[in-house]
């Protein structure tokens, strides 16, 4: 049987400082691994669809025609998915949670990615033409 | 002939985590039955097999519940991979155990935080909490997430973690567990915990084995089951320990729970030990076809995971049978008897995680 | 690989009880009590038992309509695995010793595992 177990640690707690942060005022404990959201870098898109695809939450919607890159915020869970199977390698997690919001809203990115054009085959092809006639 | 009364209990409580009602029938302060009832958060995620494929199926396995997300996610990917005859990396096996280790810590530590609370004792339950924090800290800075992992992939894990990064886990570790042995003495030699729970919600030996109960709640009556011992991802290399005591009572859980978080250290710094270099996936293709009822041992007992494919990409039944579910008839058994001011300490020390339960 | 040891052995509604008593007698746990619907009309109903980590399921293949006995007459537990089965799929048990009739998972749609959408679903 054992009486006043608890000073120690009640005076030890007393005496040092808070275990708590005063969040928003000081910023949260982040890591470099932190999920916050997903960022796009729009120039590098090729509009392939396979984040769409792979979304678990069904978050993303992607349109060809009109080359724009969607997201629903309130809908993405930060799973990493799109991120890992991204071909290209265009999207990114940033260690930021995305702000609260008062009404329900998609984020709509445009797509600035320019396929470059191939000059040299045309160049190319008249001269192989012209050997095999030697 | 004395009067019988109902009261209800719950579904909003202060000392319960998550929402279930019991109607407690008393007679002067003496409960004589009580009947359960949930259904409150019920979700319907076996449905989202027909939605979702087998291979985005993870994500919402491990989100069933918060406290354990881990293991669910862990048990279906090892249930499909059985399906699938796909032979996991070793390297990824021992992440695995440590990830569900590190799981198996922060949940105790919850609990004994709330347990500390539910007869009172609320500075127990800072202190508890303070230790949580740096194995949430360690949680996300291998993983990404607090709460919800998301490392556990069909074929694998998502995400490694370097070897300099292992050795200040095991150094941690040591801190760690000279906190939690002052913490535990004061549970296991305080006299007014010993007052609340000794000889409160007995259970015996017998009822424990034929009412279906598991984890600590059946370790604490001295039924020795622990699924660890079947051997799956990595815990076949390791020696685990299974924790029991012989009396019954809500002292006793609460002595098996502080004992296996010794226990749960033990076990991770010997996968730090012997953890091998080498991949953490392979790659899968096609679907599953067959059945397989995989077993996994969580925080709070036996875990059931029953898969069925048909070799499309859509699963035909994913069904997660989970332990609290299954204590409920021992809760019953042992609130008959008990006073009405011993309700709240025998309800939690079942551990109850309804969001589990409800799916 | 684990080594989780399961054998399935399907057998006929009206051998449940003799099936379930004999798991009594050896010393089987009960583990859960899991229904699948295959087809149209047709359920299997899995009843896993395990001793020693090995584990034994008996199968029985009902429709909605048949009665199905309770065990909870050898399990005392097996009312909450039963009274789901009943809210969700809409088999018909009889004779659970605490029976909710319904009110145990309280669901907008009735039995609403009972029914199949089309599978796959487009954003």
């Amino acid at each position: 049987m054992a009486f006043f177990e608890m000073v120690k640690t009640a005076l030890k707690t007393v005496v040092s400082r808070p275990a708590t942060i005063l969040y928003p005022y000081q910023p949260a404990k982040k890591t470099s691994l932190t999920r916050g959201h997903v960022t796009i870098d729009e120039s590098r898109c090729i509009s392939c669809g396979t984040c769409q695809r792979k979304c678990p939450a069904q978050a993303i919607v992607i349109s060809k025609e009109a080359k724009t890159w969607q997201i629903d915020r309130l809908r993405c869970v930060v799973c990493n998915s799109c991120v890992d199977t991204c071909p290209v390698k265009c999207l990114f997690m940033d260690t930021q949670y995305s702000p609260p919001v008062t009404a329900r809203s998609v984020e709509i990115i445009a797509i600035t990615y320019v396929k470059p054009l191939k000059v040299e085959k045309t160049a190319d092809k008249p001269e192989k033409k012209e050997e095999p006639g030697k | 002939m004395t009067k019988q009364i109902i009261v209800p209990f719950g579904p909003q409580h202060p000392v319960l985590p998550e929402p279930i009602h019991l109607d407690l029938v008393l007679e002067d302060e003496r409960v004589v039955d009580a009947i359960p009832s949930i259904g409150y958060i019920h979700r319907g995620f076996e449905k989202l097999v027909e939605k979702r494929e087998f291979t985005e199926y993870v994500y919402v396995a491990e989100r069933t519940c918060g406290i354990c997300s881990f293991i669910h996610g862990m048990t279906y990917c090892v249930g499909v991979e059985q399906i699938m005859n796909i032979e996991v990396p070793e390297r990824a096996d021992y992440l695995r155990t440590i990830w569900s280790e590190y799981s198996r810590l922060h949940s105790h530590l919850l609990w004994l935080g709330l347990f500390a609370d539910s007869f009172g004792f609320e500075n127990l339950f800072m202190n508890a909490w303070r230790i949580r924090e740096r194995i949430l800290d360690v949680f996300e800075q291998t993983t990404g997430g607090r709460v919800i992992q998301g490392t556990c992939k069909i074929g694998g894990v998502r995400r490694d973690i370097a070897n300099e990064k292992l050795g200040e886990m095991a150094q941690d570790l040591d801190r760690t567990r000279k906190e939690i042995d002052d913490l535990t003495k004061i549970f296991l030699n305080d006299n007014t915990v010993r007052h609340r729970t000794r000889n409160v919600g007995v259970l015996s030996r017998d009822d424990a084995y034929h009412l279906g109960a598991v984890g600590p709640t059946a370790r604490g009556s001295g039924v020795a089951i622990d699924l660890r011992k079947t051997g799956y991802a990595a815990y076949g290399k390791l020696n685990v320990p299974v924790v029991t005591d012989s009396c019954g009572d809500c002292y006793s859980r609460c002595l098996v729970r502080c004992r296996e978080l010794f226990s749960s250290i033990d076990l991770i710094q010997q996968a730090i030990e012997k953890i091998p270099e080498g991949p953490i996936d392979v790659k899968v293709t096609g679907a599953p076809n067959g059945e397989f009822f995989c077993r996994a041992e969580q925080p709070r007992g036996e875990l059931v995971h029953y898969i069925k494919g048909d070799g499309s990409k859509h699963l035909v039944r994913s069904r997660i049978r989970t332990p609290t579910l299954s204590n409920i008839p021992s809760l019953v058994k042992m609130l008959q008897g008990c006073e009405l001011a011993d309700v709240p300490v025998i309800v939690l020390s079942i551990d109850p995680c309804i969001s589990c339960t409800e799916r | 690989m684990i080594t989780q040891e399961q054998s399935i052995i399907p057998i006929d509604v009206g051998k449940l009880i003799g099936g379930v008593e004999q798991c009594r007698n050896e010393g089987y746990r009960l583990v859960q009590i899991g229904c699948t619907k295959v087809g149209d009309n047709a359920f299997e109903i899995n009843y896993s038992f395990d001793k020693d980590y090995i584990l034994k399921n008996l199968r029985i293949t009902v429709t909605a309509e048949t009665e199905v006995p309770s065990i909870t007459g050898m399990y005392w537990g097996a009312f909450v695995y039963e009274n789901e089965m009943h809210d969700l799929f809409g088999i018909q048990v009889k004779g659970i010793n605490i029976d909710f009739k319904g009110t145990f998972i309280r669901t907008s749609v009735k039995y609403p595992f009972g029914v199949t959408v089309v599978k796959g679903e487009k954003p």
